[in-house]
């Protein structure tokens, strides 16, 4: 499935849309960001409530296909900003972290 | 490719909300040139950890990264305090990150792990007190 069809699926709120036709392929949720480096897999959705400015170098570097911030975790403009800058898929819910996994284990 | 392409990166240590610039560069060239998608994360990765690695431990450094024929190789240079125990330092969960650091995502202890993971080679040369060398190939 792609991002939009994904964001659109679980009514994820749409911080930031880049690259909306990108295929996702499995998902991974964590906060530390060197566990996201190592464990996620390219074109993985990457679910966290980390929401400052480095989960957009991590999200580029690790190549995942989006972010979803969970728990509606407040974003700030300069993350958004960023994102749209380097054209980073950003999403958000207001579920927490396990809710919102178990609802995208169901559609992808 | 023939010729060698050589990139080189002041890495400043004072800025922390903006490192990864220089793995980032990088990312983009390596896009620009053509290269595999795993190729490039797994460069990226192992670059952007050695690059926070310096800004957090080491007060910022040096990036060089060469790419050639038949390898991209990284070389991380700072002239920080050094890592007096290496083999501790390369363990999962080790690390010495300060709290504020940890409060950002960082210091779980898996950066250097995912260094020699998302490598072919990795060389660690450290002195206490001179600073660390850190030099990784990915082969293309
Ligand atoms: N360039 C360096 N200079 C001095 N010490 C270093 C350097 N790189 C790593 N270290 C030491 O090695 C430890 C382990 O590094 P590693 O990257 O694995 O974990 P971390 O940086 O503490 O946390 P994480 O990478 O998971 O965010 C660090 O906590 C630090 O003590
Ligand atoms: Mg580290």
């Amino acid at each position: 499935m792609t991002v939009n069809e994904f964001a659109k699926v679980l009514e994820l709120e749409q911080l930031n849309i880049a690259d909306g036709d990108r295929k996702i392929n499995g998902a991974y949720a964590g906060d530390l960001l060197s566990w996201v480096m190592g464990r996620t897999a390219g074109d993985n959705v990457w679910v966290t409530i980390m929401t400052n400015l480095n989960i957009c170098a991590v999200a580029s570097l690790a190549d995942v296909a989006c972010i979803v911030i969970a728990d509606n975790a407040e974003v700030m403009k300069e993350v958004t900003d960023t994102a749209k800058n380097k054209n980073i898929n950003l999403l958000r819910s207001p579920l927490p972290m396990y809710e919102l996994c178990v609802n995208i284990n169901k559609v992808i | 490719m023939e010729e060698q392409l050589r990139f080189r990166y002041e890495v400043d240590g004072d800025n922390f909300t903006s490192a990864g610039e220089a793995s980032v560069s990088v990312k983009k060239k390596l896009r620009q040139l053509g290269f595999a998608p795993e190729i490039i994360r797994r460069v990226s990765i192992a670059m952007y950890e050695g690059e926070i690695n310096m800004v957090i431990h080491a007060h910022g450094g040096r990036a060089d990264v060469v790419v050639s024929k038949d390898k991209i190789e990284i070389t991380l240079d700072d002239d920080g305090p050094g890592i007096p125990n290496v083999e501790l330092a390369m363990q999962e969960g080790f690390s010495t990150a300060p709290d504020n650091i940890r409060s950002l995502g960082f210091g779980a202890g898996m950066g250097l792990p995912n260094m020699k993971r998302y490598t072919d080679t990795m060389k660690i040369q450290t002195e206490l007190g001179k600073g660390t060398k850190i030099i990784m190939t990915v082969n293309i």
